[in-house]
């Protein structure tokens, strides 16, 4: 399998008219590649990956996502959408479990809305997903009860209910104390050993050394670096790259 | 691919057209280079944007054509009797013979300065006029932060002694005017803003006393808020007209215009208490312990640490009330003061003439109010934006 | 060796100083009372009116224009006030009703796609929130002395509908040796039958729905704004539509944040029916009003107007601590 599951072409987005924010992004992701995405904040890095399952419009270029074009804004394609967002899941900084409903129900609700599965399938389903994020004892605890590296692994664990191709992380573990970084990023390597193409944007450069196909390195709105991680974090090409890994590794 | 992928294994080798050492193509071989910001393409006319907004989707579009249907006959409806068809003329002949049909204006040129004055001699007009001016660019300065200084405490009270002076007269060539002929735009404008004013003060002090550890003070605050937030401003215009009288000693009997003025106070004082608590609370326990540490007495802590920035985040909350007071001055005639509602009907009833004209009446009363509290309101937004600057990074 | 938690030693005394500030501050205020109690009996018992709530068994000698349960001028004080407070119910809950459904599609129109939509729903909130309701009031009750048409050429919807000067006539179903109903018909200056909604009522009811909704308008916006973000972004990125992001996600969590104000709300349309006393409406205020002229017993009026609110005003809080309580998110 050849072709790129995503692809971006000269992709850019502006917010308003001025504010320049990925500028001629060119990215081919290959099936089952892992990528971690790293730069300094406001780099665009959570807009890039956001605009794969069109969380973020962009005004020019062309983004196809599993063979399906994302249309620049104004001209997109909702069943195109619908279908990228199926195949694509999301894992947010802030979680964003929904606090009225259980952890179950928060794992079931996609499922039966969204793929038209039946209740006893999906609930099947969730706790399976509750159970590779080794977190099935919660099932029935509200999301406000559990701890920011639970609900964490339970937001990963809703956005595999899909079986999604393609999982998108922005930022997992920054919101975390320090002592449950390690049990989410545990649960990510996992998922990265079973085949899963993986986006990932985060800070935590063992985990990329690790885990990752290809490090990309953003700054102001470019993609100005990229290669196979060993390159990357012992030898940087940029001045850039350089700066920012003497800022990030120094301590 | 089908052999099983552990993390020890040997990377994939990137494909070709990945390969980051060599041309992507149309990419510069120029790795770090720095692509400058652009400008984004136009969004599109005006017009592309219309059609998108409006006639995104069939429903959309159907749902606009209706409404611009209905708009558009109710727009020319207006039209006609408020502009086309209407009398402008104080003239009560011409105003009778277009009823129906067009507006009769007319009874605004006429009966404007009793609807706005009420029972004020007309020569001294010109007195209410200059107090309600004073009055007004007060309120405006006051929500300059600039201006919170301790200067303008001062200046509030030497404005509303001068405008006491000035509507009551009696002195230096001026005629005394009794309360009982005020009314219209000055006693709106007084009864909200000497209301809010006097309020102000006592709300502070219950926000402090319902905060205070002490049980009896607490619970005397508690009472109060509750007792006057739960009912209606009617029974205490009602309290204050009727009841305020038998609760002095006998023989004397205040002001009706006091009395209402101590119900609006007492009234607005709850509320605003309320609102002040808010902002007390707001305020930062960090704040209050710091203070501590550096050995502030009670007193002093409230004074310079917490009541400045409490009564900053509460401001927006203080000029709401005060808009919403300016609407509820309009319930004074109920108990017999003729603000603005009152001069109206004071000047159509006493006048067969113009009696008929009661609608155009309520509608120049309703554009007054409407431009008043709209104003408000986007000034009270507009100092709100200014603090907000403050606080952000 | 670990340290047994354990219970924290006994509260010292309260300092003499709060103790004697708490004497002076309930000593003056109890002071302040009885100084006016004073003065009001006083005053009372110089202008020869007598005190105490036994009036309320007198005859009323008034009519009431409309109401719920029969009553007539020869009925005591007592039951004036019941029927007084029935219409202020009968209002109050209908407009509530009323209200609550305009204002929620106001508020969900601000988010339509529509521009129209959006700026129709603007200029409706912005035009009635800034006109004070005694205006408004006034002015519909205006419209309908002077639009509506007489009895005899009412506009009819069906013939079994009636709205005309007499108000609006309705059918009513009337339960006698079976099911029946009683239509409204125009007779003269009067309609019989059916039940008949007076303009002061029509008028009344009215003005608060259009008013109330534009601030319920806001209530709702607030709500659905104060919703993160995140949580239809996380909707959406899961595959789910608007309308189910809207309904399943969106619209539980705006309801926590919406229902306090909202009871703020419906206690000031039923604070607000007492303006009714300005266009005639005969509810609680305006009957104690009436009994005020004929009796003088001021305070007595007062405090049951009073009383009245102040229930109402706390069974709502109540209620709405118990809604709170029942649906707060379950944390930890």
């Amino acid at each position: 399998m050849d072709t790129p599951i995503i692809r971006f072409e000269q992709v850019n987005k502006w917010y308003g008219r001025q504010f320049h924010v990925l500028r001629d992004i060119d990215l081919s992701v290959a099936r089952g590649e892992r990528i971690v995405v790293c730069g300094p904040s406001g780099s665009g890095k959570s807009t890039l990956i956001r605009c794969i399952n069109a969380l973020e419009p962009y005004q020019s270029g062309r983004l196809t996502v599993d063979g399906h074009l994302l249309g620049i804004e104004h001209e997109e394609d909702p069943r195109a959408i619908d279908q990228v967002r199926r195949q694509v899941g999301m894992v947010f900084q802030q979680f964003n479990l929904f606090p009225h409903l259980s952890v179950l129900d928060n794992l079931m609700l996609a499922p039966t809305l969204v793929a038209k599965v039946g209740k006893a399938e999906a609930r099947e389903r969730a706790m399976a997903q509750l159970a590779r994020v080794r977190i099935a004892e919660q099932a029935d605890k509200f999301p406000l009860q559990l701890s920011g590296g639970q609900q964490q692994r339970v937001a990963i664990a809703r956005a595999l209910c899909l079986q999604p191709q393609i999982m998108l992380f922005d930022e997992p573990t920054s919101a975390l104390d320090p002592e449950m970084i390690k049990e989410v990023l545990d649960v990510m390597t996992e998922l990265a050993g079973q085949g899963m193409t993986m986006l990932c944007v985060t800070h935590e450069m063992a985990f990329a050394r690790a885990v990752a196909d290809r490090v990309l390195f953003m700054d102001e709105g470019q993609i100005v670096e990229e290669g196979a991680p060993q390159a990357f974090f012992s030898e940087p090409r940029t001045e850039r790259g350089r700066a920012f890994l003497s800022k990030v590794l120094g301590h | 691919m089908t052999r099983r992928h552990t993390l020890t294994r040997k990377r994939r080798a990137a494909p070709s057209f990945l390969d980051p050492r060599g041309g992507r193509a149309g990419h510069s071989p120029d790795l770090g280079a720095m692509i400058s910001p652009r400008l984004a393409p136009a969004a599109g006319s005006l017009v592309q944007r219309l059609r998108r907004e409006l006639f995104g989707s069939p429903l959309g579009s159907a749902l606009t054509v209706i409404l611009l249907a209905v708009l558009g006959w109710a727009g020319w409806a207006f039209l006609e009797w408020g502009v086309l068809n209407a009398v402008w003329a104080p003239n009560a002949e011409q105003c009778q013979a277009a009823r129906g049909v067009g507006a009769c204006w007319g009874v605004v040129a006429e009966k404007h300065r009793l609807i706005l004055f009420g029972r004020y001699p007309h020569d001294d007009h010109w007195r209410p006029l200059l107090a309600s001016a004073l009055l007004v660019g007060t309120l405006v300065i006051s929500g300059l932060r600039r201006c919170w200084r301790p200067w303008l405490l001062g200046w509030w009270v030497a404005v509303l002694i001068v405008f006491f002076a000035l509507m009551r007269g009696g002195f230096a060539g001026l005629e005394a005017v009794p309360t009982e002929l005020w009314g219209g735009l000055p006693l709106t404008l007084m009864l909200a803003t000497l209301g809010i004013a006097l309020a102000y003060p006592l709300a502070i002090a219950v926000a402090l006393g319902r905060r205070s550890q002490l049980p009896a003070l607490k619970s005397l605050c508690i009472a109060y808020i509750e007792l006057v937030r739960g009912v209606p401003l009617i029974s205490v215009l009602f309290m204050a007209s009727f009841m305020f009288p038998l609760l002095l000693p006998v023989g004397q009997s205040p002001d009706v215009l006091l009395r209402v003025l101590v119900g609006i106070t007492l009234f607005a004082a709850a509320y605003l208490a309320e609102i002040v608590r808010g902002g007390l609370q707001g305020v930062p326990r960090g704040q209050v312990e710091a203070a501590q540490t550096l050995g502030l007495t009670w007193w002093q802590t409230q004074r310079h640490v917490v009541l400045p920035q409490a009564l900053a985040t509460v401001v927006p909350g203080i000029m709401n009330s005060f808009i919403a007071i300016f609407k509820d001055t309009s319930l004074v005639t109920i108990v017999s003061l003729y603000e603005l509602t009152g001069a109206l009907s004071l000047a159509l009833n006493a006048d067969a003439n113009w009696r008929p004209f009661k609608i155009e009446g309520y509608l120049f009363i309703a554009l007054i109010y409407f431009v008043g509290c709209l104003a408000m309101s986007r000034y009270s937004l507009w100092v709100e934006a200014q603090l907000q600057r403050g606080r952000a990074r | 060796m670990v340290v047994q938690p354990s219970a924290p030693p006994r509260r010292q005394h309260l300092p003499w100083r709060a103790i004697a500030w708490q004497v002076l501050i309930v000593a003056v205020v109890a002071g302040l009372v009885a100084w006016l109690a004073h003065n009001t009996v006083a005053n009372m018992q110089a202008r020869g009116i007598r005190t105490g709530f036994g009036f309320l068994w007198e005859t009323a000698g008034f009519d009431i224009g409309e109401s719920l349960i029969d009553y007539q001028s020869f009925d005591p004080y007592w039951r004036a006030f019941l029927t007084g407070l029935l219409n202020t119910l009968r209002v109050a809950v209908v407009g509530v009703v009323l209200a609550t459904v305009l204002g929620v599609l106001l508020g969900a129109g601000r988010f339509a796609r529509n521009l129209l939509v959006r700026g129709l729903c603007q200029a409706y909130v912005e035009l009635f929130r800034n006109i004070p309701l005694l205006l408004q009031l006034l002015c519909w009750y205006l419209l309908m002395a002077e639009g509506l048409p007489p009895v005899l050429e009412a506009w009819s919807l069906g013939d079994v509908v009636l709205l005309s000067k007499a108000g609006l006539a309705l059918p009513m179903p009337v339960w006698s040796g079976g099911l029946h109903w009683s239509v409204p018909v125009a007779e003269g200056f009067a309609v019989e039958g059916g039940m008949t909604l007076s303009p002061e009522y029509l008028a009344v009811l009215l003005g608060l729905v259009l008013y109330t909704a534009a601030f319920i308008a806001e209530v709702v916006r607030a709500g659905i704004l104060a919703v993160p973000r995140g949580q239809s972004e996380a909707a959406l990125s899961l595959g789910l539509t608007g309308r189910q992001t809207l309904r399943r996600v969106v619209l539980p969590q705006a309801l926590r944040v919406i229902v306090p104000p909202m009871t703020g709300q419906y206690l000031n349309l039923t604070k607000n029916s007492t303006l009714a006393v300005a266009v005639g409406y005969p509810e609680l205020v305006s009957v104690a009003n009436t009994t005020i002229n004929q009796t003088g017993r001021a305070v007595e009026c007062v405090a049951v107007i009073m009383a009245v609110y102040l229930v109402i005003s706390l069974l709502t809080a109540a209620l709405m601590n118990a809604y709170n309580r029942r649906v707060a998110f379950k944390e930890r």
